[in-house]
């Protein structure tokens, strides 16, 4: 009896999620889905994939990077000079060209990640103005599912309404602006430091208690306020925080303050790596890891989570909706410099930067991101991110692999470091080493809990049929950068590095559930204030191919 | 382009597009013919299948074809052409290359600080014209988004906000400013860098610096002091900068001096690109290919060089062997010379307005207009992405339906191996 099944057959399967951890497990597959297998033995599979002696996961997701949107484009103009370096990316027969890198080309991008075993990438900083541009840009994006969190912390509409002490109003527009975008979660960036920025040179906030001029609102307000919407709105990835003061020395107290405030409801702080410094800002010399306390703090909340945003060694671009960060980058390395401000709800800075071996610090931003996947002892809570392309690109995750379960190597990289680094951070002495259980819950089974897709991350019947089959090897930086087999929405997109019929993914968004009476308040707010019309703002149905509607559980 | 105008209907047809200035009103009221013929192969009207089939073997067997224009055309119409380009391994390129490549290059030689024009409208208490003249050609830009608008933080409008115009003439901009300098001509980067001098604290010569710009020393300590008093600062400037002596050096200088600003107060700068959706054809290249404008895809991947890889280059060199023209102002978009050389190019046309005739076209597909037939997105000159809406039906093909043919077409020649390696 013939049908449309494939099977992947005889693989060490692991799917932590489904207790599987290593065990030889047949995995089925029909259309776009996992499914059980046929419980008649004379059904056959239209196609077998022999994976005996290979490592059978999940296809990989990037929960934090930066791969579309005004932004990531503008970069990408701005940088020629490195894609003359770079290998570029070749058309073939049936695929496009593109360019490397640190801010790849659209094609690029999603070839990249697919050759690496991921099929699934949410960009983390999405201006709602340009929400429009994103889902373009996602339609020429191949191999991934797609989704992206909206920027609303510095929003003014909902500073008002937060100072305003009117939380029906935030949650009402909260609703609407992620529908309106057709995004999937709401996401802060340094919120209320973005707006003081916008009215005064080098203008920031300094901690959780600064009082934002005009809007008459603190950080820590707007903090509770959305988070609390978006609990109440019962959001599958309710809020997505990049703390104030990112990259400052000292900074670590106001991160600590934040989860705190942030627990009450509970959320994900990202590329804590970035939000972990001692030291004080006058004395390069002080600066440190405390990353221990942090880490203490996120193990006993067990409603709070974590991505990296792991430093790799090299030259980057940074890019940032944190408008006075891209400033201070900018002069700290005397390089180019793009800044933006968008109109009532954000900005964005973008410079070159590099991450040098010899430097104290950055060799400690290293070591500090290591230090975070080995303290936080639930590897549920962490995840795996380079902030691509901020910390480093997302083609370094084999390497991370590679740091975390081997410490000699881990250790050999910081013999090569300065040896400040062992005093100021606690990386040398730490045995930890993960298993590949643990890797596969960082790089997939986590982000899709943390972002409430219970169809990803897992290979139990009925999930997406996302599939990355590895060959093994001593080195496992070699083995999870070039997997045998990935399979994307049932598809073999690519088999040992050539893609074979690369899809263009769905694009992951929520629609959750507000009181709409509230949007003639938004409208009259909008029309006084914004440079286009209320009506053109929201994004169409029609700027979306393949999507998929993720329910929300309204509190 | 405006996303506030309400077009009024009578009897099938445009009667009336409110708010529209008078560019807008072109826009509305020029439209193709009813019976314009929808397809001409060398200047007979044919069947459009019969077009795209020529038109695809051209493309398809030509050794150096060129992709040109997309000013008129909706982003999603230039990622087809994009798409086209690369599987032709053509060079693509937009009008960017002949009115706004200079900022394009100086941009990527020391970024921009800049905002959306909402920022300007709610904060801008400065505004510095140089080297453009809104008035002429932006005719609602001071109503709508820059010198008269209240704001959040400008609650008088008009009377919360200086205005400047720096140009080498009175222009009509120059009329509506508290204070018009008038620079000698050709001397802008002299005058941008006498400005970053003072900026940053330096003291010119006085008399180099009347000789170099035709303004007195006195002047320009005048204006540094209204930017750094000023609590966010805008400077736009157009293709007065751009196509004079210096170019990129002059956008680079002003860049620069913007730049420099946010020292001491918030600045901003502001490139008034021209009509059309040129800013998302700069987008749709920038993401397809890492490059906004002269891109040439002959090696199998993106390379960028302007002068190299730009149309009115290659066309006067006699390089491209088949040309694709999407959505183009011949007259503003070619150089006279490359006008005159297209004329010895097979070439293709895909337009709403009737080119085919002017230069003589192997094959010219005459569309629907986007925004008017039919839907999709453009964007705004401070890349703000809009929806089109379509207002009217027409009984010809849009220019996206017309490329998707065309690519269509180009794959199966290729798959078919009648193609050029």
């Amino acid at each position: 009896m013939s049908s449309s099944l494939t099977k992947i057959t005889g693989g060490t399967v692991y799917d932590p999620t489904n207790g599987v951890n290593g065990q030889v497990r047949d995995i089925w597959i029909e259309g776009a889905k996992i499914v059980a297998a046929p419980t008649d033995p004379a059904v056959r599979p239209a196609r077998t994939i022999d994976a005996r002696g290979m490592v059978v996961m999940p296809g990989g997701i990037d929960m934090h990077c930066h791969i579309a949107g005004p932004k990531v484009n503008v970069a990408r103009r701005m940088r020629p000079e490195e894609k003359r370096e770079a290998a570029p990316v070749l058309r073939t027969r049936s695929t496009h060209s593109g360019t490397m890198g640190s801010v790849p080309s659209t094609f690029a991008t999603g070839y990249k990640y697919a050759g690496m075993g991921y099929t699934t990438a949410f960009d983390a900083a999405i201006p709602p103005l340009a929400a429009r541009h994103v889902h373009a840009e996602f339609a020429d994006t191949p191999c991934l599912d797609k989704g992206f969190y909206v920027v609303v912390g510095n929003n003014h509409y909902l500073m008002q309404a937060i100072r305003d002490q009117e939380p029906e109003r935030v949650r009402a527009f909260l609703g609407w602006v992620l529908s309106a975008t057709k995004g999937y979660a709401p996401k802060m960036v340094n919120p209320g430091g973005v707006e003081v920025w916008k009215q005064q040179q080098a203008g920031n906030v300094s901690g959780l208690d600064s009082v934002v001029e005009h809007f008459d609102v603190t950080p820590r307000e707007i903090i509770r306020g959305i988070t609390r919407a978006a609990y109440e709105l019962g959001l599958p990835h309710p809020v997505h925080l990049h703390c104030n003061n990112l990259g400052m020395p000292g900074n670590w107290s106001t991160t600590l303050e934040t989860m705190k405030t942030l627990s009450e409801f509970g959320g994900h702080l990202t590329h804590i790596q970035f939000h972990s410094y001692g030291g004080s800002d006058g004395d390069e010399s002080t600066f440190g890891s405390e990353v221990a306390q942090l880490a203490a703090y996120i193990n006993e909340h067990p409603n709070l989570t974590v991505d990296v945003g792991q430093v790799l060694f090299g030259p980057t671009t940074s890019m940032t909706g944190d408008g006075p960060l891209g400033y201070y980058l900018s002069n700290v390395y005397g390089t180019k410099w793009f800044s933006a401000e968008i109109e009532m709800e954000a900005g964005c800075g973008i410079a070159p930067i590099e991450y040098k071996q010899k430097s104290v610090i950055n060799a400690l931003q290293w070591a500090i991101g290591l230090e975070w996947y080995l303290l936080v002892e639930d590897p549920w809570r962490v995840v795996m991110s380079t902030d691509h392309p901020n910390g480093g690109s997302f083609l370094a995750y084999p390497q991370i692999i590679r740091l975390l379960m081997d410490r000699t190597y881990r250790r050999d990289v910081m013999k090569t470091l300065p040896p400040r680094v062992r005093e100021r951070s606690t990386l040398w002495d730490l045995e930890r080493e993960y298993t590949l259980a643990e890797i596969c819950i960082i790089t997939r089974s986590g982000p899709a809990r943390i972002l409430g897709l219970t169809n990803k991350g897992h290979l139990a019947p009925g999930a997406d049929a996302d599939v990355t089959i590895y060959t093994p090897d001593a080195n496992v930086q070699t083995m999870f950068e070039l997997p045998r087999f990935v399979i994307h929405a049932g598809r073999i997109i690519a088999e040992q590095g050539d893609l074979r019929e690369p899809g263009f993914g769905k694009t992951l968004h929520v629609e959750p559930d507000y009181d709409r009476d509230g949007e003639t308040d938004i409208a009259r707010w909008f029309e006084t204030y914004n440079s286009i019309r209320f009506r053109n703002y929201p994004v169409g149905e029609e700027y979306l191919a393949e999507h998929e509607l993720v329910a929300c559980q309204r509190r | 382009m405006c996303d506030d105008i309400v077009v009024v209907l009578a009897d099938g047809d445009i009667a009336q597009a409110e708010h529209a200035c008078e560019l807008g009103q072109r826009w509305f009221f020029d439209l193709p013919a009813a019976d314009a013929a929808a397809c001409m192969i060398n200047g007979q009207p044919a069947d459009v299948a019969a077009g795209i089939e020529r038109a695809a073997q051209l493309l398809a067997r030509a050794r150096y074809p060129l992709v040109y224009g997309m000013r008129h055309a909706s982003c999603e119409a230039q990622q087809v052409a994009a798409s086209l380009a690369d599987w032709l391994g053509a060079c693509i390129d937009t009008p960017t290359s002949l009115h706004h490549g200079p900022w394009g290059v100086s941009f990527q030689g020391v970024g921009e600080v800049t905002s959306s024009l909402g920022e300007v409208a709610n904060r801008g208490d400065l505004l510095i014209f140089w080297g453009v003249d809104p008035v002429t050609t932006h005719p609602r830009h001071f109503e709508r988004y820059s010198v008269f608008p209240t704001g959040m933080f400008l609650p008088r409008g008009r009377a919360d906000r200086t205005v400047v115009v720096v140009d080498i003439e009175r222009t009509p901009s120059a009329d509506e400013a508290d204070l018009f300098l008038e620079v000698t001509p050709g001397r802008d980067f002299e005058a941008l860098w006498t400005l970053r001098a003072l900026i940053a604290g330096h003291q010119p010569e006085a008399e180099q610096v009347l000789a170099d710009t035709g303004l007195p020393l006195s002047v320009w300590q005048d204006l540094v002091e209204r930017m750094k008093s000023a609590r966010f600062g805008v400077m736009f400037f157009g293709t007065g900068l751009a196509l004079t002596r210096g170019r990129h050096l002059n956008t680079e200088a002003l860049l620069a001096v913007v730049r420099d600003m946010n020292a001491h107060t918030r600045f901003v700068a502001k490139s008034m690109r021209a009509s059309g959706n040129v800013a998302g054809a700069d987008n749709v290249l920038a993401w397809r290919t890492g490059y906004a404008f002269a891109v040439n895809l002959a090696r199998g991947f993106p390379r960028f060089n302007p002068g190299e890889y730009t149309a009115s280059e290659i066309l006067t060199r006699g390089e491209a062997d088949a040309v694709l023209l999407v959505g183009c102002d011949l007259d503003e978009d070619l150089t006279p010379a490359a006008r005159q050389d297209l004329a010895s190019v097979p070439h293709i046309v895909i337009c709403h307005r009737p080119t085919a005739e002017a230069t003589g076209a192997a094959v010219a597909f005459q569309t629907s207009v986007p925004g008017i037939h039919t839907g999709g997105t453009a964007y705004r000159m401070d890349e703000i992405p809009l929806p089109l809406r379509p207002t009217l039906d027409s009984p010809l093909p849009s220019e996206l339906v017309i490329l998707q043919q065309i690519e269509r077409r180009v794959r199966e020649l290729q798959a078919a191996g009648d193609a050029a390696p």
